[in-house]
């Protein structure tokens, strides 16, 4: 039988769903009946609306995805704006305050605390500056990932910018490919070195280069199937695909109507493209895409630049991120700056966008690390930029452990979450830098923190996983995390493996830090940690994070899902506003 | 009196006539779910919820934070009906584990 889920899309998805968004913020959030929520949340997702968790009723999580995480001038600053005017709740983040951007790591933007009436608003202002949330969320064509310097970049193959904007223009938005089983997500490289992060998406388009009729071409090879959700995580699989970047967007439109057509409609967990590759394998795949789906012949795979992917390869010649000044293709250059957890301020936002228009052309750039690029930056103004304020603070020469860090939303405000992440994160890599050195040579080390086995904060590709759980501690239960080590992505991607199961989190910065001084006392030359890993089995690789309790003091050890904020003075589920208009005061209180 | 019951946020909560009402990430002391004489259960999410006359059942996949067995269970109680009103099951209440639902 057909999931809820998929009998509401059937009666209305896609852009018919805006009217009644309209409707609905003209007429309050009261208006939504009872009994229709389930099936309106799940609808409203598609134009990137996420209702929050329990206790913050009326309240919505909002996703702006731009294309390969590129924000033409003027868009960054219109999301600092309407963050600053509407993304504010009824209680304060003691860490954030109230008000600010959570660069993700799929190169969107969310905002918090949106009430549904100043949605129609919203909307207008970001159309008005060429944005939009339409399949932000939901089945469907998620934001398109790619190399966030794309036409930029001096290690650039092909130009994966013009094809994330092809695909973009071709899919969001088209009635053929909205209605898809589950989340589709797309990623497209176009340089030398992986920074894409192909191998984690549903399809990837990866560079390459064959020969057709007679001449070299350069295009993409096709991988499916990738994915880390619910402890089922896959690398993308070749399906002996090559694509010309003319192609790219009608093969793209086979293997997306392929999954529409066999994805699995009646259990979503099993929906993914990760699972039918698990059962067609990708020779059958590849049959059916050629027989039924396209009306080309399709070319076998070209020559790839795998094995000279350096980005999170865990190599020493590797790079991990794009912090740091780095000079572009035509002499100008790109600057690339550390955000911690991926979290701006609403008007450390207007700051960086106002830095970006004095001494860039105004363009900001978000990558698959939750951090921000300010491009075309002339030599001139390099050391103008660096001395800006701002810059202290989303810095471009961070901290080993500031760098390395990534955390997703968490009890925060995400149901399935099951312990509080971005504020912790942050204390645990405050705790680090300053308990625990690195040698100069150890510019970053990942860290990746996820509340969940969702993976939003991508875990299984970390040095350091940590992902959400409970245990017990002297009889009460209390937050705890899973610890995996040594994954990564390269020629051969390698996902952690987990060797400490349930730590408590006020363990974790202790169990780090034996690790950290394990390896910099015995590694060999400037092995990175991955390489120093590489050969040690689980047993080895446990006992190099033993859980211990530090000065590290823990604040949300206690169950933050029993608040209806976790960080509110009075915490108590009970004492929420919500639901609220959209000055915050409950509904009730003005009727 | 019938309620409706349903799973709700991609499996994250039972929704008693759409309120969310239990939640995942709880520790739940179930006997038969793993090799623990009473095994300590954290759920991870909700597959399916139902309900009768006096009770709102639920299935789910979880794993023992006692001895790491993962995987799927029976119906659980998470909570009964009172006149009508919901009240939930206390999860430090030992339940036995039913056959797969
Ligand atoms: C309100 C907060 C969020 C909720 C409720 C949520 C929900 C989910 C769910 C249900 C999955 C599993 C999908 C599956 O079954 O395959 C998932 C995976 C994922 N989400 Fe989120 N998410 C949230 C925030 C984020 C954020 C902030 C990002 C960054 C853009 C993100 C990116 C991802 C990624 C990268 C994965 C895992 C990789 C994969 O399987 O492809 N999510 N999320
Ligand atoms: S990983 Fe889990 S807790 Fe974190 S944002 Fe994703 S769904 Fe929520
Ligand atoms: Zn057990």
């Amino acid at each position: 039988m057909p999931s809820d889920v998929e009998q509401w899309k059937d009666e209305i998805y896609g852009t018919d769903i805006r009217a009644h968004i309209e409707r609905f913020a003209e007429e309050g959030w009261e208006s939504i009946p009872d009994d229709e929520t389930g099936a309106w949340f799940e609808r409203f997702k598609w134009y990137g609306l996420y209702h929050q968790r329990a206790g913050q009723e009326s309240y919505f999580m909002m996703r702006i995805g731009p294309p390969g995480g590129v924000l033409k001038p003027g868009q960054f600053r219109t999301m600092a704006e309407i963050a600053r005017e509407f993304s504010t709740g009824p209680a304060e983040n003691p860490i954030f305050g109230n008000g600010w951007l959570d660069v993700t790591t799929r190169q969107a933007i969310q905002l918090h605390w949106i009430n549904l009436e100043d949605v129609p608003e919203i909307f207008e202002r970001l159309e008005a500056s060429g944005l939009s949330t339409i399949q932000a969320c939901g089945d469907s064509w998620r934001n398109i990932v790619g190399c966030p310097v794309a036409g930029k970049d001096r290690h650039e193959f092909v130009d994966a910018e013009t094809l994330a904007d092809d695909l973009h223009d071709a899919f969001k938005g088209n009635s053929e490919h909205s209605n898809l089983p589950r989340k589709w997500k797309v990623s497209v490289t176009g340089c030398r070195e992986g920074c894409g992060q192909g191998d984690i998406n549903d399809l990837a388009f990866e560079p390459a280069e064959r020969e057709v009729d007679g001449e070299a071409v350069r295009g993409y090879n096709v991988r499916v199937g990738g994915g880390l959700a619910r402890n089922e995580p896959r690398f993308a699989k070749e399906i002996d695909v090559f694509v010309t970047p003319e192609e790219a967007v009608d093969v793209a439109a086979g293997i997306s109507a392929l999954f529409r057509d066999h994805g699995d409609r009646e259990n979503r967990y099993n929906a993914r493209i990760k699972f039918l590759m698990d059962e067609w394998g990708p020779e059958k795949f590849r049959r059916v895409l050629q027989d039924d789906y396209v009306d080309f012949e399709l070319p076998s795979a070209g020559e790839d630049l795998r094995s000279e992917y350096s980005y999170n390869a865990g190599t020493t010649h590797g790079h991990g991120d794009h912090v740091g000044v780095h000079e572009q293709r035509d002499g100008d250059n790109y600057v690339g700056l550390n955000v911690l957890v991926g979290r701006i301020g609403a008007d450390e936002a207007l700051e960086l966008a106002d830095v970006a228009d004095e001494y860039g052309s105004g363009e900001v750039r978000l990558t698959q690390r939750q951090n921000v690029i300010l491009t075309d930056v002339p030599d001139e103004n390099v050391d103008e930029l660096l001395a800006e304020p701002v810059l202290e603070h989303y810095s471009p020469d961070p901290d080993a452990f500031q760098r390395g860090s990534i955390a997703c939303t968490g009890t925060e405000f995400c149901s399935l979450s099951i312990v509080e992440t971005k504020n912790r994160q942050v204390r645990y890599s405050r705790w680090l830098t300053e308990n625990v050195s690195l040698p100069a040579d150890v510019e970053d080390f990942h860290i990746h923190l996820s509340g969940c086995t969702a993976s939003c904060a991508q875990p299984q590709i970390a040095d350091v996983s940590l992902r959400g759980m409970k245990t017990r501690k002297d009889g009460e239960p209390v937050e705890a995390f899973d610890i995996g080590l040594a994954g990564g992505l390269g020629e051969r991607p390698q996902f952690a493996q987990w060797v400490r199961q349930r730590v408590p989190a006020d363990e974790v910065p202790g169990a780090i830090e034996h690790l950290v001084e394990t390896y910099v006392a015995e590694r060999e030359g400037e092995e990175t940690f991955r390489e120093f890993a590489r050969d040690m089995d689980e047993e080895e690789l446990a006992a190099l994070c033993e859980p211990k309790e530090t000065s590290y003091e823990d604040g949300f050890l206690h169950n933050t899902k029993r608040t209806w904020y976790p960080y509110a003075e009075d915490d108590d589920l009970d004492a929420s506003p919500a639901p609220t208009n959209p000055d915050d005061t409950p509904v009730s209180a003005d009727d | 009196m019938t309620v409706s019951v349903r799973t709700f946020d991609d499996g994250a909560w039972v929704s008693v006539d759409n309120e969310r009402v239990v939640g995942v990430s709880e520790l739940w002391r179930l006997s038969g779910f793993c090799p623990c004489e009473v095994g300590d259960v954290m759920l991870e999410a909700f597959v399916e919820a139902d309900s009768t006359d006096e009770e709102v059942k639920a299935s789910a996949v979880g794993r023992c934070i006692a001895c790491g067995e993962s995987g799927s269970m029976g119906w659980l109680t998470v909570g009964r009906l009172v006149d009508g009103e919901f009240r939930r099951t206390d999860p430090n209440e030992v339940q036995s584990h039913t056959a797969e639902p």
